[in-house]
């Protein structure tokens, strides 16, 4: 069977496909020497909240632009990684193998849970819903007297790799979040490429369609939201770590906001979007709030700009498919 | 007689007050090749929702193969080798013709909670749905999204995607509604040489085709069932005549 024809390869699957992502974590790789030209420790810092920022969204984008499920309370999954940092570590427990365990354990429970009546629902239902899930928990972290309540908690330190302080240079957290967001790209990639990561695009396309061949569509979207949640908790994980702070504002709702506005602003449905999303928000906020008191003022117009002509995104312009 | 692949017993369903299928009772023959004719609003695509899954009915079952499939979900019927098409075209428009086809066939073999191997280089499913498009002679629109296909393609792809869920009973909704002269001779072709490998239910309004290729037609009006025979019979049916040929015999 000729199954290997020309007509079949799809338009997408070209060489470009690797090339952005390519040079994108080339130039991420390039980060902690250029840090050495300036304020170090700054850039370093920042730069690692673009990586994990970058990988939150990236797992957004699994929801969103591969699965048509516009969820609005992501950062609870961030906020159930970073909790499972401050409260294990301030039990003592300051390895990050159980921390990490816990906070990808404790997102797929709450994905699963959540999921569950949320993907009974559609459209602007579920992104209520899923807001509703968020703020819940946020309410819940806000109660939680114990562990530092509205206030938060200050971590003791970063967490334990083999019971050495491996994570403590601002280098040595920079690679490991760089290698996490690699590691999630590639395996993302791969998901979204694979048989399940199909149903979920013919889902988005067409939920009927996809139902009247033989596809619950349930099953693939709860299996989906479970995934994003896990990789969403890792970034929890590392941003409590970054911060050395952990409180009920990481998982405000104005950060699912924030996430939801990185994914469509690096480009919808194509992973490494998230990264240049991320990238250009952070540090367009970083560059504004310097230079101007009321940078939220310049801020706002800039990205409502970007949305309107960079239709697509900013992988959308890369493609040379902008406006 | 054999035992019917279909049986409908007193389907119901209505939309606040009105009563759009009525106590519809239906046996479909292993093979045979069923049609559904009646006017506008007489609930045929209500009907095919309701044997489907994609309607709740408020009364009576429907069985398949014996099995009383009422409860079940439109996705688990198609498993069970129950697939329909819609009338108003629906495929995945982002998606490659291949990759509708394909997707199909995925559905039926194997678990698709697999993550890794990337899907569109499956020649296992790759080859099945090459060959359907083959047979539809849209072999060489395989690589071209579903949205930039013309209506009749759209039409013609949709079937392969039915066929490709290896359905034993296939309902096909309205098939030519919208089809240029030409595609419409293809797809009645087509119907024509899957006739008695599968059984079918055609829902459709050209009664060229219809007396063409049914066995058996039943007249659905206002819901009810009014007729059911060989396609002589019910043309010369005056209650049918009156009901619903007599607005073209006029």
């Amino acid at each position: 069977m000729a199954a290997a024809t020309p007509a079949i390869r799809s338009p997408t699957a070209s060489p470009r496909d690797w090339l952005v992502p390519l040079v994108l974590f080339a130039l991420l790789a390039a980060v902690p020497l250029l840090a050495k030209l300036g304020p170090e420790g700054f850039i370093l810092s920042l730069m690692t909240r673009v990586v994990v920022v970058a990988l939150a969204a990236m797992s957004l984008d699994l929801l969103i632009g591969y699965g048509g499920l516009v969820s609005f309370g992501h950062a609870a999954f961030l906020g159930i990684g970073a909790y499972a940092v401050g409260i294990l570590s301030s039990h003592g427990i300051e390895e990050a193998g159980p921390q990490l365990a816990a906070a990808i354990g404790g997102s797929v429970l709450f994905a699963l849970a959540s999921g569950v009546i949320a993907l009974r629902t559609q459209g602007v239902y579920f992104i209520m819903i899923t807001l509703a899930f968020g703020q819940m928990l946020f309410f819940l972290a806000t109660a939680l007297s114990g562990y530092g309540g509205d206030d938060g908690m200050t971590l003791p330190g970063r967490s334990l790799l083999f019971d050495r302080p491996w994570l403590k240079g601002d280098a040595a957290l920079y690679w490991v979040s760089l290698a996490v967001l690699g590691a999630a790209y590639l395996g993302l990639r791969r998901v979204t490429a694979s048989r399940f990561g199909r149903v979920l695009r013919g889902l988005k396309e067409n939920e009927i369609r996809m139902e009247a061949v033989g596809f619950e569509a349930f099953r693939y979207r709860l299996v989906a939201y479970a995934l994003a949640g896990a990789v969403a908790g890792v970034a929890g994980f590392l941003l409590a770590n970054l911060s050395g702070f952990v409180s009920p504002a990481v998982m405000s709702w104005q950060r699912s906001g924030d996430l939801i506005f990185v994914v469509v602003l690096g480009g919808l449905g194509s992973l490494h979007g998230a990264i240049l999303g991320a990238a250009a928000f952070l540090l367009a906020e970083e560059v504004l709030s310097h230079y101007l008191e009321h940078w939220r003022l310049v801020f706002g117009p800039l990205l409502v700009l970007a949305v309107l002509f960079a239709r697509g995104g900013l992988v959308g312009i890369g493609r040379g498919r902008g406006a | 007689m054999t035992e019917p692949l279909l049986r409908l017993e007193g389907l119901s369903k209505s939309y606040g007050a009105l009563r759009v299928t009525d106590d519809v009772s239906l046996d479909l023959r292993p093979g045979e090749l069923h049609a559904v004719i009646g006017p506008n609003g007489a609930g045929k695509t209500t009907l095919v929702h309701q044997i489907s899954g994609l309607a709740r009915s408020d009364r009576g079952r429907v069985l398949f193969a014996g099995r009383d499939v009422t409860r079940l979900s439109m996705a688990e019927r198609v498993r069970l080798g129950l697939a329909r098409s819609f009338q108003i075209i629906s495929v995945l428009p982002a998606f490659t013709a291949l990759e509708n086809v394909a997707v199909a066939v995925q559905a039926r073999s194997g678990s698709s909670f697999r993550f890794l191997r990337p899907a569109r280089r499956d020649d296992a499913l790759n080859a099945p749905a090459l060959a359907l498009l083959e047979r539809f002679g849209l072999a060489h629109r395989a690589g071209v999204p579903a949205a930039l296909l013309s209506y009749g393609e759209k039409r013609q792809l949709e079937l392969a995607v039915a066929l490709a869920t290896a359905p034993s009973l296939l309902i096909l909704d309205e098939p030519l509604a919208g089809t240029s002269h030409d595609e419409s001779r293809g797809v009645v072709e087509i119907l024509r040489a899957l006739k008695g490998e599968i059984t079918i239910l055609l829902i459709e309004h050209d009664m060229e085709a219809v007396f063409a290729l049914a066995d058996r037609v039943s007249v659905l009006v206002y819901g009810k069932v009014v007729a059911t025979g060989d396609p002589a019979t019910i043309r010369a049916d005056p209650q049918v005549r009156a009901a619903y040929l007599g607005e073209e015999a006029a």
